[in-house]
């Protein structure tokens, strides 16, 4: 016993070492960050250079951020994402460096940085991302002249984030479906003529949100019964990049996947080997939904000015026609920008007010056991 | 860097005593450096903690209730033993084969078999499920993480036989013992630390395993908590169900310190000693075939898919002349990454070795714990801790080399572990009681002694380093780009063809410390 007390006494002064050397790093690690802070004077003089340029800027243009840097996470399509990037610092001359990831580890990231975020601009692929920063306070009002932009329904409601692009719900199939057994509803994916033919991917960000448009359109206990019927008929998969390779090999004969994915597959396989389709549910069915993505300026951002610039960029002309172009085969929201890819016209966009942070959905997939 | 100063007054009191149980200074200096090494590397542990108790017991008892968490248990439970299991039979048999056999071609086998440990867990995954669907499952995820891991077992235990002296098992055989007896009764003992050890880490990679799994279908405990981060943003009940487990996990290495126990059995070999090898007869062509066997599931499974993508993507174009930079970050993290996390590790095997008490035996096993954390969950541990007390490195490279110097840290252990467990106990004593002071033979004696243990742990924790993905996303300075995380860029565009030749490079660049292993491994 003795011996063992004096080894925990040993370990005992070890931690008492280790918690002094952890206060000493956080004590230059606090007068390190007087810098930036006795700095922010800085920050709000190019706020008000930019107060003074608002209003001719709206079509992106930020003379006077040129020369400064700022920093954006972003969980959109990287490809897509780095031209967008490219094209704005050849307008602007501000430079930007590009943090990629998927915008939930993203998102957790931000949460753990918190104030200290070396973040500026946040560029999500789907709402609950930007809803979850919103709820905790991190984000900032988005600059008028940008949300005028787009149609008021793509953006958050408080306005602290604008949407960028869209992309909207379809049922993927193989050929081997004949089209008289594709369903009219999202509703009939639960019937029996599914039994063992359904993929699904629960855990992907983009799924819960149709679960929410089914809860709003059929009330908490009958999304519940269809949310189970389609359990007992799906495989579930782990993301949709998963999901739709299997629809095309056949492994599962269909499954609910944004309509971007099969256009990313087809161009990896090839448009004459693809052996899936797409089918979009009618209007008004609770499959039709169409969602969107969007960016958002922190309130911790010390370039608030250059990060209202991007995001204006982000949805002006050039920019729009950059994703109306690109490999990322998503909807722009500009009116007048139109997608250059073979996409069917756009639904109506469901409001990021009527999907909310997605909470109600994610406690009935923990419910029936899909999470 | 202050608590090594003080070595020399310490010497006075560890001439006074006796061998094993000398009488130290309540703060030796090994002690010391011991605590401050695992509070390091256990910081993200205390982060999980914090954050756990901020959210309650109430979302474990919520999971615990919800209709998948027996599932979950059910899968982590059985996966990880089955695993362990194949794993441990196919690591010794490999090794025993490759050191103590008159195999053919075993010097090209010793640098095959450790291979694909250069194939990380994803890849496999992805390789297997692209070729065909049936791997999809439980018995898909015992074949496919049997593959990525059985050279976990088969490295150490290859190590341990190669330095032991094989001249204890002639004995056996010479007195008549069979050769099944002999390897039951005098080899499998002898590498039982090893093999204790290479065990340990398979189950601690299962545990903590996202990747693989996340292609193969298969949901564990840890595929859970990824999921409570990703899709309900909620670390709080996250951290809570990575206790749950480390729970799991500190199960697991109390009951490898049972089965292995702590004293080292083995005997150096004497130098320039060469050991008669067990004659396999005819059985030479079904054990070959078996190997090679083994190495197309492992090894030819993944590079053929990867060739397959290539050649089948269209969006196959060469690969853009940014990948050399990305091969030297590669390198550059990984290399780092691998000296640190051995010289840190010396002090904590040191520490385990010298004292052999269950106490010193139990710190130095709770290294392990950390390894069952899933990679996003070290990997925000280690943005909290960076942003909040060490801004400056806040994405800094250092920051990154921090975060693999955590997830590796088992892995550079277990092989300073098995190399000291070789010394000759008593060899410092021996010194000592010559009047080297403590230090010197340190320097003179013990370190070169495990020098090539060393080398092994850094090899290991080197390719380990060179194609972890969930962690490097996070931790990585902002601009650079490791070949994981180009290739992870390229699958989630569904871009396999853009894909490949960065696994494939992947596979490549850890020829290098495969080859140390290997030299380390050379056939006598």
């Amino acid at each position: 016993m003795v011996r063992r007390g004096r080894w925990f006494g040993t370990a005992g002064i070890g931690a008492l070492v280790g918690v002094m050397l952890v206060a000493a790093g956080c004590s230059s690690g606090s007068s390190s960050t007087a810098g930036p802070s006795s700095s922010a004077p800085a920050g709000s003089v190019s706020l008000t250079i930019n107060g003074a340029g608002a209003p001719p800027a709206a079509s992106g243009s930020a003379a006077g951020v040129s020369g400064q840097t700022i920093t954006v996470y972003s969980g959109q399509h990287e490809q897509t994402t780095q031209a967008l990037v490219a094209d704005f610092e050849k307008r602007t001359g501000v430079s930007v460096k590009l943090k990629s990831d998927d915008e939930a580890s993203l998102a957790g990231q931000v949460l753990q940085e918190g104030s200290a975020s070396p973040a500026d601009v946040f560029f999500a692929e789907n709402p609950p991302a930007l809803t979850t920063l919103q709820e905790n306070n991190l984000l900032t009002t988005v600059d008028a002249s940008t949300l005028s932009q787009v149609p008021t329904k793509a953006s958050s409601p408080g306005q602290d984030w604008v949407g960028v692009s869209a992309r909207a719900v379809a049922f993927a199939a193989n050929n081997s479906v004949p089209a008289s057994s594709l369903p009219a509803s999202v509703m009939d994916l639960a019937g029996p003529a599914w039994k063992g033919k359904l993929g699904l991917a629960p855990s992907e960000t983009d799924f819960s949100p149709l679960i929410t448009a089914v809860i709003k359109a059929k009330g908490a206990d009958a999304a519940k019964s269809w949310l189970q019927a389609l359990m007992a008929n799906g495989k579930v998969f782990a993301d949709n990049e998963t999901l739709i390779s299997a629809i095309d090999k056949g492994e599962v004969q269909g499954g609910l996947v944004d309509h971007y994915y099969w256009y990313r597959l087809r161009d990896e396989v090839g448009a004459s080997k693809v052996a899936s389709g797409l089918h979009y549910f009618p209007a008004g069915d609770p499959g039709s939904l169409v969602d969107v993505s969007g960016a958002a300026v922190l309130k911790s951002s010390s370039h608030a000015a250059a990060a209202q610039a991007f995001l204006a960029y982000l949805v002006s002309a050039p920019a729009q026609q950059i994703i109306a172009t690109s490999h990322s085969y998503e909807y722009p929201l500009r009116p007048g920008v139109s997608s250059s890819a073979d996409l069917p016209p756009m639904g109506a966009i469901v409001s990021p007010a009527e999907l909310g942070d997605g909470k109600p959905a994610l406690a009935l997939l923990q419910d029936v056991g899909l999470l | 860097m202050s608590p090594a100063a003080p070595v020399g007054p310490s010497s006075t009191t560890l001439r006074s005593g006796h061998l094993p149980g000398l009488r130290r200074r309540l703060l030796s200096p090994l002690g010391l450096l011991t605590a401050g090494v695992l509070l390091t590397v256990g910081s993200p542990l205390i982060f999980v903690v914090v954050q756990a108790t901020r959210a309650g017991w109430a979302p474990a008892r919520a999971l615990l209730h919800r209709p998948i968490a027996a599932t979950l248990l059910w899968h982590t439970l059985t996966l990880t033993a089955a695993v362990t299991t194949t794993t441990a039979v196919i690591g010794f048999g490999a090794a025993y084969l490759v050191e103590r056999t008159d195999l053919p071609l075993r010097r090209m086998l010793s640098v095959v078999l450790v291979m694909p440990l250069a194939v990380p867990e994803f890849v496999q995954g992805f390789s297997w499920v692209s070729l065909t669907s049936s791997v999809r499952g439980y018995w898909g995820a015992v074949l496919v993480m049997t593959c990525a891991l059985y050279p976990l077992v088969y490295l150490p235990v290859a190590a341990s036989l190669r330095r032991s002296d094989a001249g204890v098992e002639e004995v056996a055989r010479s007195l008549g013992k069979g050769r099944w007896v002999t390897l039951v009764k005098v080899t499998l003992p002898l590498t039982r630390p090893a093999l204790g050890g290479g065990a340990l880490l398979v189950c601690l990679y299962l545990l903590g395993e996202y990747g693989a799994f996340a292609a193969l279908q298969f949901q564990t405990f840890a595929t859970a908590i990824f999921t409570e981060y990703k899709v309900a943003y909620n670390t709080a009940s996250a951290s809570v169900l990575t206790l749950l487990l480390c729970l799991i996990a500190l199960l697991v290495v109390i009951g490898e310190m049972r089965v292995s126990g702590r004293r080292p059995t083995g005997r150096a070999a004497a130098a320039g000693r060469r050991p008669s090898r067990v004659p396999l007869g005819a059985a030479r062509f079904p054990a070959l075939a078996a190997l090679f066997a083994l190495i197309v599931l492992a090894l030819g499974v993944p590079i053929g898919a990867l060739v397959y993508w290539w050649a089948r993507g269209t969006s196959s174009t060469l690969p853009a002349a940014s990948i050399m930079t990305d091969v030297w970050a590669t390198l550059g993290y990984a290399f780092a990454a691998a000296i640190i996390a051995t010289i840190g590790a010396v002090p904590v095997a040191l520490y385990s070795w010298r004292r052999r008490t269950r106490w010193a035996a139990t710190v130095e096993r709770g290294a392990y714990l950390t390894r069952a954390l899933p990679g996003i969950a070290v990997g925000l541990s280690i943005v909290y801790i960076t942003i909040h007390y060490a801004r400056p490195f806040y994405q800094t490279s250092w920051m990154l080399v921090a975060g693999y110097v955590v997830l590796f840290f088992p892995l550079a252990l277990t092989g300073v572990r098995a190399a000291l467990a070789s010394v000759p106990s008593g060899v410092e004593e021996v010194a000592r009681s010559l009047g080297v002071r403590p230090a010197l033979v340190l320097l003179r004696v013990t370190l070169p002694l495990i020098a090539p243990g060393m080398g092994v742990a850094a090899a290991m924790v080197m390719l380990a380093a060179s194609t972890e993905l969930t962690a490097t996303l996070l931790l990585r300075p902002i601009g650079t780009n490791t070949l994981a995380t180009q290739f992870w860029t390229f699958t989630t565009g569904l871009a396999y063809g853009e894909a490949a030749p960065y696994a494939a490079l992947m596979i490549a660049i850890s020829a290098i410390p495969v080859l140390v292993l290997a030299r380390r491994g050379a056939v006598r």
